[in-house]
C-alpha cells in the first residue's frame, strides 16, 4: 500500500554551507527497515529534483532508527548567499516527509 | 554527577532563557552558544567600524541580569560570546561586575582569529583549500574578511582549572562549551576518545537550545506542552561518559527519545565519524532510553582519535543582495503573483546590469519546499486567499542591486490588481558574505588562555 513518510517518520533538517542535511527518524522501530529499503539516496534525489542540484548521500543510524541524508548543492549557494525564503533549508525536513512509498507495514 | 545547562542556542535566542536556567532549578554550569557563520560576518562588520566591538553584546546584558544568582549558587558560565573580540567582551563583563560590586576571575580563550596571519600562512604553503570544492584560497584572497579557527574543549577546561567563574571564548566547536566542563570535572585526558566523544554527543544534544527539549520538534508537535514556558535542555553528566538529557521540573517542552533523536541528527554528516577538534564521535554507537518523564539517558558513546587539523571558517565578500515582497489577494492570487514575477523578470532583464542570481518565489504556494510534488493543484491554487510574491537579486555590483530595489514598488500600481506592497518601502541593499571552510594543521595555531 501507499504510505506517506509523514505518517511513519519525523525529521529535522539543517545546513553546512551549500549542503542540506535531513535526518529521517522512524516513528516506531518496526518502521526502520521499511525506510532503509524504500527511502534510497536515488529516490531522495528524484524527490528533490530542481532543489538539490548535486548528489545525495545516505547514512544509516540503526541505533536511532534513523537515516541521515546529505543533499549537495541544495541551498542556492548556502545560508548567507541564498535568496530563498528558507536559505538554510530548515523546512526541507517536511519536504522529505511528503514522499510516498510502497510499504507493507508491520503491525 | 554535574549538571550542564544550555541557555542560548544562537545569537538572537531568548534573553530570558539563561536567567530561567539559573533560577528554575539546580545547575552547575551554564553554557551559551552565540556563534554561527552568519553571526561571524555581522561581528566582523561591527569590529571593522569599532575596535571595541566584535563580540555578542547581548551577552553583557545576560551577565548583568544573572551575575548575582550565578555567584550565590556557585554556577560557572561558559560562552562563546567573545566572537572576534574576546578581550573587549571580558572588559565589558568586568565593568558590569565592578558596577555590581563583584570582583571575579573571568577567562578568555583566544588565538582563533587568524585573519591577520593569512598571508604568512599562505606563504608557508598552507593553501586553505576549500573543503567542499578543493579550490585554493588564493582564488578569493583579496575578498577575505575574517578567518576563525574552531578550537576544542581543552582550553575551556584549562580556564576552569585556573579558577575562572566565567569563560569567554572566540570561535570553538559548539559542543566544546559542554565538553570543557566535563574534562575539568572528570579529569578526562586527550586520548580518552570514548569519554570525549560522549561529551560531544551531550553537547550536540543541547547546543541548539530548546530545539533539544521540544522546540521545533515534529514528533507529535501538537501535544508538546507549554512552549511559551519551554525549559531549555540540561545534561546530567557522569564521569563514565553516560549522561541524561533533561530540563527543569515545571517548565514547558518535552524531552523524549524522539525529541532528543531529532536534535542528534541535526547538522551531522557521516554519523560514524562526526569530527571535532578533540575527537571524532560515532553517532551510530550509542543507545538512548527514556529514564522517567522528560529524561533521556544516553550510554555507550564510542569515540575516534582526533585528526591533526583544526577546521577554519573563512568569510569573504560575495557581493550584494536585496529582496522585496508584495502580496496578492483572491481572486486568482496565485496567477497574479506569477504574472507579477514575470513582469519583474522582464524589467530586471532590461536594466542593463549583470546579476549573479535573480530569484522569485510564491510564499503561501510552495516557496519553502520548492519541490514539484508540493506545487498547489489548479483547484487549490485558484482558491488561495492570498499569495506573497518574494523577489530578490544578487550581484557583485552594488549599483545593480540598488537599481533593482526601485522596481518592486511600482508593481503595486502598474501590475496585476488587488495587491499590497506590505508597507515595507524599498528593499534594503545588504552586503553578502560567503564562507570558505578549510583546514589548518594544529601545529600552526595555539589557543591562548588568559585569566
Amino acid at each position: 500500500m501507499k504510505v506517506r513518510l509523514l505518517d511513519i517518520a519525523h525529521a529535522r533538517s539543517g545546513d553546512k554551507g551549500n549542503t542540506s542535511n535531513i535526518g529521517l527518524i522512524a516513528r516506531r522501530p518496526e518502521y526502520y527497515d521499511t525506510l532503509v529499503k524504500q527511502v534510497t539516496a536515488e529516490r531522495v534525489r528524484e524527490h528533490f529534483a530542481g532543489v538539490c542540484l548535486g548528489k545525495v548521500e545516505r547514512f544509516e543510524l540503526p541505533n536511532l532508527n534513523a537515516l541521515n541524508f546529505l543533499l549537495y548543492d541544495a541551498l542556492d549557494g548556502g545560508g548567507t548567499l541564498s535568496l530563498r525564503a528558507d536559505p538554510q533549508g530548515k523546512t526541507l525536513s517536511t519536504a522529505l516527509l511528503r514522499m510516498e512509498i510502497d510499504a507493507e507495514l508491520p503491525e | 554527577m554535574i549538571r550542564i545547562a544550555n541557555g542560548q542556542g544562537f545569537w538572537g535566542d531568548s534573553p530570558d532563557a539563561p536567567i530561567d536556567q539559573v533560577r528554575d532549578g539546580p545547575i552547575d554550569y551554564l553554557t551559551l552558544d552565540y556563534l554561527a557563520e552568519v553571526t561571524m560576518s555581522i561581528l566582523q562588520k561591527q569590529r571593522s567600524r569599532d575596535p571595541e566591538a566584535g563580540y555578542a553584546r547581548d551577552f553583557i546584558d545576560v551577565v548583568d541580569r544573572v551575575l548575582p544568582d550565578l555567584l550565590a549558587k556557585n554556577i560557572r558560565l561558559v560562552a562563546n560570546a567573545g566572537g572576534l573580540n574576546p578581550e573587549a567582551c571580558r572588559r565589558a563583563v568586568q565593568a558590569v561586575a565592578k558596577r555590581q560590586g563583584f570582583d571575579l576571575p573571568v577567562a578568555t580563550v583566544s588565538g582563533d582569529d587568524i585573519t591577520g596571519r593569512i598571508d604568512e600562512l599562505l606563504s608557508r604553503g598552507i593553501e586553505f583549500r576549500n573543503m567542499d570544492t578543493g579550490e585554493p584560497l588564493s582564488t578569493i584572497r583579496d575578498r577575505v574578511r575574517s578567518a576563525s579557527v574552531y578550537f576544542g574543549a581543552f582550553p575551556i577546561a584549562q580556564a576552569l582549572a585556573g579558577g575562572a567563574r566565567i569563560v569567554i571564548t572566540g570561535r570553538c566547536a559548539d559542543a566544546a562549551l559542554v565538553l570543557g566542563p566535563m574534562i575539568h570535572e572528570f579529569g578526562w585526558k586527550a586520548g580518552d576518545w570514548d569519554h570525549l566523544a560522549a561529551g560531544i554527543v551531550a553537547g550536540h544534544a543541547i547546543e541548539c537550545g530548546a530545539q533539544g527539549s521540544g522546540g521545533n520538534c515534529q514528533d507529535e508537535w501538537q501535544t508538546i506542552p507549554a512552549l511559551a514556558d519551554v525549559g531549555y535542555p540540561i545534561v546530567e553528566a557522569d564521569a563514565d561518559g553516560s549522561f541524561v538529557v533533561t530540563k527543569h521540573t515545571g517548565t514547558g517542552g518535552r524531552v523524549t527519545v524522539a525529541s532528543v533523536t531529532e536534535q542528534l541528527v541535526y547538522e551531522i554528516g557521516d554519523p560514524r565519524a562526526y569530527l571535532t577538534p578533540d575527537c571524532g564521535a560515532d553517532f551510530t554507537s550509542f543507545h538512548l532510553s527514556q529514564d522517567g518523564p522528560d529524561r533521556v539517558r544516553c550510554t555507550g558513546v564510542r569515540g575516534l582519535p582526533a585528526t591533526p587539523n583544526y577546521k577554519v571558517s573563512i568569510s569573504f565578500a560575495a557581493g550584494y543582495r536585496a529582496i522585496g515582497s508584495v502580496a496578492y489577494a483572491w481572486p486568482d492570487a496565485y496567477r497574479k503573483a506569477q504574472a507579477g514575477a514575470r513582469i519583474l523578470r522582464e524589467r530586471v532583464a532590461r536594466l542593463g546590469f549583470e546579476f549573479d542570481a535573480v530569484h522569485s518565489e510564491l510564499l503561501g504556494a510552495n516557496a519553502c519546499h520548492g519541490i514539484r510534488t508540493a506545487e498547489p493543484s489548479p483547484e487549490l491554487a485558484a482558491q488561495l486567499p492570498e499569495v506573497v510574491l518574494r523577489f530578490g537579486v544578487r550581484s557583485q555590483n552594488r549599483a545593480a542591486v540598488d537599481r533593482f530595489t526601485k522596481e518592486i514598488a511600482p508593481l503595486v500600481l502598474s501590475g496585476p490588481p488587488s495587491v499590497t506592497g506590505l508597507g515595507a518601502g524599498r528593499p534594503k541593499v545588504e552586503e553578502v558574505m560567503a564562507y570558505w571552510p578549510a583546514l589548518i594543521p594544529k601545529s600552526e595555531v595555539m589557543p591562548v588562555v588568559s585569566l
